[in-house]
């Protein structure tokens, strides 16, 4: 059996959930702790994502990312090679379905510390920024470890966009998920099963492991 | 000197009835004590202080600095107002000893003598033994010290301090009143404190705030404002008084005299200046101040026979309830030798009776 499916579904996976937490960590705060023009639409923006057909997200990517476009251009000239039908397209695909899941657990887990510690930060002349980081975040550090598991799953589980933008190229950018497409279609049932079996076991582990970490209700599955 | 004029509303919703808070007062140095009901916006008030809640209208000067002025658009950040606050809870960050608790207060201080000062407060308030220590394995005492002296790290202008004593047993709160003492005296931050407990109020107020649903009713010192309460509502919170309507029906400037009927029993009290014949008052006498004795015999002139229909004790006073709701407060082994009695002779000396 070729396992380069499943090596390649981690690597996306772990890449991605990486930088889900640092754009879900900032979204969070923004979200909770600042005022400004503009945040109810943030928020349904970064909401969008999970109601949106991956199809329609994917085509959006393609537009954004692709080789014609301002930013896939700029891309291609700094590094050489283009970011679509690459593995770093399937990350960018993890991303896209994993951040925004992850930026409303985030938000809850940060919302849930009592607003008591961050009323004293702040009589204590404390910034904003250093509440967030050495008050807020070590408060729900349990929570945003089980947040970020949780997004390990989502990433890992990704197939619309990452089919989408990333493509099926055996050997290349043809994750988990694709694989198993892949094999379904293509009558190769014992792939398919195998696969599927693999994919099942990781989701529960990655469950169970959330769970034992005591996140708020809220996130519990 | 801390001056505050403020006004904030909530309209109704829901179950929830309106509420407007329309406060004007002044913090000096020493200890000033907002005393009011719960619901009378206190923690309200010291919220606005402190910067956590925007009002509708007013502005805050902290010597001479200007915190809120709604006018100008002027709302300096809670970071910026050199307001201490300390919490019911004491809110020590749990996941630091208490050390780090302090030098994390420190970090907004200059580098240079951040490390002198938190040791130098550690030692003061005797927890530099402990100091490795975590919030949840000290005692709540300790606890306590801590938070005052994590407040004072940052040299307040002021310190707000939000009910602090409620569910501390009788050691601690002495402890605590101690250290709010050293506040004063030593550290030289003058205090405004929230509270609703009277006794509290007395021990530790220079001055005093009534506040009663959001309007400040009296200001001064604990003892004028207990020798002459400004209005019924004040009276009735301090709850060591009686309130009896009455109707004003002799005048004597020249004797410095004046009669009362309340229900139907005629009291003598001083000449009360601009009062009318007829003017129907409500005569405020303090539980402890009416005399009361046994009644023996036949009942004197100008003396009033009541019929005893309960009494409480408490830990150092019994409560005398009589007919016509007046209650008397007398000495525990006073009343215990009288107990048996039914009938009791009450005498309200003529100082006593003052009108609101």
């Amino acid at each position: 059996m070729d396992y380069f499916p499943l090596v390649l579904s981690l690597e996306v996976a772990i890449a991605a959930t990486a930088i889900s937490l640092v754009i879900a960590l900032l979204a969070a705060w923004a979200l909770s702790f600042l005022e400004f023009r503009g945040k109810d639409l943030l928020d349904a923006a970064i909401t969008l994502p999970l109601v949106l057909p991956p199809t329609v997200l994917g085509y959006y990517l393609l537009i954004v990312l692709g080789r014609e476009s301002w930013l896939g251009q700029a891309w291609e000239s700094l590094t050489g090679s283009p970011l679509v039908f690459t593995p770093k397209a399937a990350v960018i695909a993890a991303i896209v379905h994993s951040a925004p899941l992850l930026t409303k657990y985030l938000r809850a887990a940060i919302e849930s510390v009592d607003p008591i510690y961050i009323k004293a930060a702040r009589s204590l002349g404390l910034p904003e920024w250093m509440i967030y980081l050495r008050v807020v975040l070590p408060l729900c550090q349990r929570a945003i470890a089980a947040s970020a598991v949780l997004a390990f799953a989502r990433s890992l589980g990704d197939f619309g966009v990452t089919i989408m933008i990333a493509g099926n190229i055996p050997g290349k950018t043809q994750t988990l998920s694709v694989a198993i497409y892949d094999a379904v279609e293509s009558g190769n049932a014992s792939l398919a099963r195998t696969l599927v079996l693999i994919v099942s076991a990781i989701g529960l582990l990655v469950v169970w492991v959330a769970n034992r970490m005591n996140p708020p209700q809220a996130l519990r599955s | 000197m801390l001056e505050v004029r403020l006004q904030k509303r909530f309209s109704p919703s829901g179950d929830s009835a309106g509420f407007e808070l329309s406060a004007q007062f002044q913090v000096g140095a020493g200890t000033t004590v907002l005393f009011g009901p719960s619901g009378s916006g206190k923690s309200l008030t010291l919220d606005l202080i402190a910067g956590f809640s925007k009002p509708d209208g007013g502005r805050i000067l902290l010597n001479d600095r200007l915190l809120v002025d709604v006018g100008t658009g002027v709302f300096l950040p809670p970071q910026q107002r050199d307001c201490g606050y300390l919490f019911q809870r004491h809110a020590l960050f749990p996941h630091m000893s208490l050390r780090e608790n302090l030098a994390f207060a420190a970090t907004s201080l200059p580098k240079l003598g951040r490390h002198r000062k938190v040791n130098q407060l550690l030692e003061s308030f005797r927890l530099t033994e402990i100091a490795g220590r975590k919030p949840n394995e000290v005692s709540g005492g300790q606890r306590q010290r801590c938070s005052i002296a994590r407040a004072l790290v940052v040299e307040p202008a002021v310190l707000l301090l939000d009910e602090p004593s409620t569910g501390l047993d009788t050691t601690l709160r002495h402890e605590f009143y101690e250290i709010l003492a050293r506040i004063r005296d030593e550290f030289a931050v003058p205090v405004l404190l929230v509270t609703h407990d009277l006794e509290e109020a007395f021990i530790l107020a220079d001055q005093m705030h009534v506040l009663i649903d959001g309007r400040i009713a009296q200001s001064g010192s604990p003892r004028e404002i207990l020798n002459q309460p400004a209005s019924a509502g004040v009276a009735d919170l301090l709850g060591l008084f009686n309130l009896l309507p009455a109707e004003i029906k002799q005048l004597d400037p020249g004797a410095n005299r004046s009669k009362l009927r309340w229900n139907d029993v005629e009291l003598e009290g001083p000449y009360y200046p601009a009062r009318l014949l007829g003017d129907r008052v409500t005569v405020c006498v303090r539980r402890d101040e009416i005399s009361v004795t046994p009644k023996m015999g036949k009942a004197e002139k100008g003396s009033l026979v009541l019929k005893l229909e309960a009494a409480s004790e408490t830990a150092r006073t019994a409560l005398l309830h009589f007919a016509g709701g007046l209650i008397v407060e007398l000495p525990l082994e006073e009343f215990a030798e009288n107990r048996h009695h039914s009938e009791w002779t009450l005498r309200f000396p003529t100082s006593t009776l003052r009108i609101l």
